[in-house]
C-alpha cells in the first residue's frame, strides 16, 4: 500500500468518523447532566431528513445543518420532558424514541428517496492543505468537518471552565447539591438533554449534506447506536471521543473500500465489523477498569419532593 | 391564577394502570390518524380502513391472532430480563437465532419424522437463543459491559448472520437467485389447528405463558424477580449469587425470543428467509412496558399490537401508506405510557399557601 491509498483512506476515515462524533458529544453532554438518552439512532435519523428537506426547499446546506440540529433538539425535548418532567423510565423512553424516529423518518422520507439537495462539498484550506500526510488527511475536507475540529475544544471548554458548565456536571453527579446551591436541577437536566439532542442532530445532517447528497431511507444504518457506545468507550471525555469516533469512520471506510474492490468476502460478514467492533471496543475499554467515569446520578430521575 | 403543583399519592392509583395505556392508546391512535393529513391523505377514511383492517373483518382477527404469537414470546423473554433490570434488547436478534437454529436442525434432518424433528428444532432453537444471549450476559458480568449496547450491537450481527445464511450456504438452488432456504420437509412444519389458519404454535404460547406464571407465582425465585427492584437486591433475597441470576434471566430470556424465531420460521413461513426479521423483537419490548411485565397483561397487548400491525398493513394497501407508519404509532403509544405512568404515583393538586 503505498502512502496516496493510506492518506485517502485516512481522509475518508475523518470523513465518516465526523457524523459519529457529534452524535457522540451529543450523548456525551445530555449524559453529563444525568439524562441518559438512547434515542441517538432515532434523533440523527429524523435529523438527517430534516436537514435534507430544509436544504432541497431552501437551497441552503447552512440551514439545512441548522434544521437537523433543530430537529434532533426537538426529539430529545420529548426525551427530557418525559424522563426529567414525567420521571419516565430513561431506557425505555430513550428507546421508544428510536423507534419513533425511525418510523417519522421512513414516513416522512420515502417520498424523497433518490432525490439530490445541495450540501457541503470539499474544499482545501490555503496553506495547511500543502502539509505533507495531515493536509491530505485533514484539509481537504468539507466546511462541517472543519466545524467539528473546533467541537471537542469548546465541548471541553464549556464543560471544565464556565459555571454552567460546572452546573451540567453536577446535576449529572449530584442534583441533590445542585439544589442545595440554589439551581434548578430539572431545568439543567433538560438543558444538557436538548443542547445535547441539538449536537446529534449536526451529527445526522451531516450524513444527508456532506456524506451522502442524495435520500435515501436507513441513512443512520446503527450510527446513533456506535454512538452511545462511544461515551462510554471514551470515559464521558471528548478527547478520547475524538479517537473513537475516527477509529470507527477508519472501520467503515475501510469496509467501503473493500466492498468496492471487489473482494471474496459476502458483503454481510463485512458489514458486521463496526458493530462487532464496538463489542470488541467496549469490552477492551472495560476491561482497563474505568467503568467508575460514569456521572454519579446518570439514568436516575429526580424526584419531586412533597 | 390557581398554581398546581405535583403531589405524591398515598398510595398507588387503583386501576390506574388500565387508565393509563387505554389514555395513551387513545391519544396515540388519534395523534397518529391526524398525521397522516400530513401526507396529504383523508384522517377520516384512514381510521376507517384501519378499523376495516382490524376489528372490522374476521380474516384480519386471525392475521392478528398469528401475529401475536412471536411477539408474545418475546414480549414474556424482554418482561423475565426486564423485571430483574437486566435490559435486554436483543429479542430481535436472538429471535433471528432461534429460526437460525431451528432451520439448521430442520435442513440437517430432514428425513426424521415429525414426532423427532420438532422437538429438535425447538431444542435448537432454545439453545441458539439462548446462548446468544448468554454473550452479553457473560460481558455484563465479567467486564461489566452495559447490556444494553451488546444486546442491540448482537441485534445487527444477527440479522446480517441470517443474511449470509440465506444468501449463501443455505441458499436454495432452485430459488432463482432469490434469498431463501429450500421449503422444510412436511415433517419440519408446526401444522394448523384443525381447519383454522390459527396454527399449534398457540399451544407453545401457552405452556410458556403458563409456564412463566406459575414460575412468578409459585417459586421462591420468581416471587422476587416480581418483587423486582435491582438485580443486586433481588439475588440478595433469593440467597443466589447475582451472577448466576444475571446468566438465568438472559438465558430464559433469549430462549423464549428463539422459541419465537422458530415457530414463524416453522409454522409461518415454512422455511428461512430474510422477512422473516419484521421488528417483532422491538414491538415486544413496547408489549412488555404496555403489559407492566407482566404475563396475561402481556398476551392482550402482544393481540392489541399485532392489530395494529395487521390494520397499518390494510393501511399501506388500501391508502399507500408507508409501513413505517407502524413504528410511530408504537413510538407513541410507549411514549405516552411513561409519561402517563407519572400519574401512577403522583397527582396535581392544588398549591396550599
Amino acid at each position: 500500500m503505498d502512502w496516496g491509498i493510506l492518506v485517502a483512506l485516512l481522509a475518508a476515515a475523518v470523513q465518516s468518523g465526523t457524523p459519529v462524533l457529534f452524535a457522540t458529544l451529543g450523548e456525551m453532554l445530555s449524559e453529563k447532566g444525568g439524562v441518559l438518552n438512547l434515542g441517538v439512532e432515532g434523533m440523527m435519523s429524523v435529523a438527517a431528513l430534516a436537514a435534507f428537506l430544509t436544504a432541497y426547499f431552501t437551497g441552503s446546506p447552512w440551514l439545512g445543518f441548522l434544521a437537523g440540529g433543530l430537529a434532533g433538539a426537538c426529539l430529545a425535548s420529548l426525551h427530557g420532558v418525559i424522563c426529567v418532567g414525567f420521571l419516565g423510565n430513561q431506557v425505555v423512553s430513550g428507546l421508544a424514541l428510536t423507534i419513533l424516529g425511525l418510523g417519522l423518518t421512513h414516513f416522512f422520507g420515502t417520498p424523497y428517496i433518490g432525490l439530490a439537495a445541495p450540501g457541503f462539498s470539499k474544499f482545501a484550506v490555503p496553506g495547511l492543505a500543502d502539509l505533507p500526510v495531515l493536509g491530505g488527511i485533514l484539509f481537504r475536507q468539507d466546511a462541517l468537518v472543519y466545524v467539528s475540529y473546533v467541537l471537542p475544544v469548546a465541548f471541553w471548554f464549556f464543560l471544565q471552565r464556565t459555571r454552567p458548565g460546572l452546573a451540567v456536571r453536577a446535576v449529572g453527579e449530584m442534583p441533590a447539591a445542585v439544589a442545595a446551591a440554589g439551581l434548578h436541577p430539572l431545568r439543567l437536566r433538560l438543558f444538557a438533554a436538548v443542547a445535547g439532542g441539538f449536537l446529534v442532530g449536526l451529527g445526522g445532517a451531516y450524513l444527508s449534506l456532506a456524506y451522502t447528497h442524495l435520500w435515501t431511507n436507513g441513512l443512520s444504518a446503527g450510527r446513533g447506536w456506535i454512538a452511545v457506545a462511544l461515551v462510554i468507550f471514551a470515559f464521558w471525555r471528548p478527547g478520547r471521543a475524538v479517537a473513537g469516533a475516527y477509529l470507527f469512520g477508519g472501520v467503515m471506510a475501510f469496509q467501503l473500500r473493500l466492498q468496492a474492490t471487489g473482494t471474496n468476502l459476502p458483503s454481510s460478514l463485512l458489514l458486521m465489523l463496526p458493530y462487532a467492533l464496538t463489542v470488541l471496543v467496549l469490552a477492551l475499554s472495560a476491561w482497563r477498569g474505568r467503568g467508575a467515569d460514569a456521572p454519579a446520578a446518570l439514568g436516575v430521575n429526580i424526584e419531586p419532593e412533597g | 391564577m390557581p398554581a398546581l403543583r405535583v403531589i405524591k399519592r398515598d398510595e398507588p392509583w387503583r386501576g390506574g394502570a388500565l387508565a393509563i395505556v387505554l389514555g395513551a392508546l387513545a391519544f396515540s391512535l388519534g395523534a397518529g390518524i391526524l398525521m397522516l393529513a400530513a401526507q396529504g391523505k383523508s384522517p377520516v377514511q384512514g381510521a376507517v380502513v384501519l378499523w376495516q383492517g382490524t376489528f372490522g373483518n374476521v380474516f384480519a382477527l386471525e392475521d392478528a391472532l398469528r401475529k401475536s404469537v412471536p411477539i408474545f414470546l418475546c414480549s414474556l423473554g424482554v418482561a423475565v430480563a426486564f423485571r430483574m433490570q437486566v435490559w435486554n434488547i436483543g429479542a430481535e436478534g436472538q429471535f433471528a437465532l432461534g429460526a437460525i437454529g431451528a432451520t439448521w436442525a430442520a435442513l440437517t434432518f430432514p428425513g426424521l419424522p415429525k414426532i423427532v424433528l420438532l422437538p429438535v428444532m425447538f431444542l435448537a432453537a432454545l439453545l441458539a437463543g439462548g446462548l446468544w444471549a448468554l454473550i452479553p450476559a457473560w460481558l455484563k458480568l465479567k467486564l461489566k459491559v452495559s447490556e444494553i449496547i451488546t444486546t442491540l450491537m448482537l441485534n445487527y450481527i444477527a440479522i446480517l448472520l441470517l443474511d449470509y445464511l440465506v444468501f449463501g450456504v443455505w441458499k436454495d438452488p432452485t430459488s432463482f437467485g432469490f434469498p431463501m432456504t429450500p421449503e422444510f420437509s412436511p415433517a419440519a412444519i408446526l401444522g394448523p389447528i384443525g381447519g383454522t389458519r390459527l396454527h399449534w404454535g398457540f399451544a407453545v404460547c401457552l405452556v410458556a405463558g403458563v409456564g412463566l406464571w406459575a414460575f412468578f407465582r409459585f417459586t421462591l425465585l420468581g416471587y422476587e424477580l416480581k418483587a423486582g427492584g435491582e438485580g443486586a437486591r433481588v439475588a440478595r433475597y433469593a440467597g443466589l449469587p447475582y451472577g448466576f441470576l444475571v446468566g438465568f434471566v438472559m438465558t430464559v430470556s433469549g430462549a423464549l425470543a428463539g422459541l419465537a424465531g422458530c415457530v414463524e420460521t416453522s409454522a409461518v413461513l415454512g422455511r428461512l428467509q430474510p422477512s422473516l426479521m419484521a421488528g417483532y423483537g422491538y414491538t415486544a419490548i413496547v408489549v412488555a412496558w404496555l403489559a407492566r411485565l407482566e404475563p396475561l397483561p402481556i398476551a392482550l397487548a402482544s393481540f392489541l399490537l399485532a392489530v395494529l400491525r395487521v390494520g397499518v398493513e390494510n393501511l399501506q394497501l388500501e391508502m399507500q401508506i408507508p409501513a413505517a407508519y407502524g413504528m410511530i404509532m408504537e413510538g407513541l403509544i410507549l411514549l405516552s405510557v411513561l409519561a402517563g405512568q407519572f400519574f401512577q404515583t403522583f397527582r396535581l393538586g392544588r398549591r396550599e399557601g
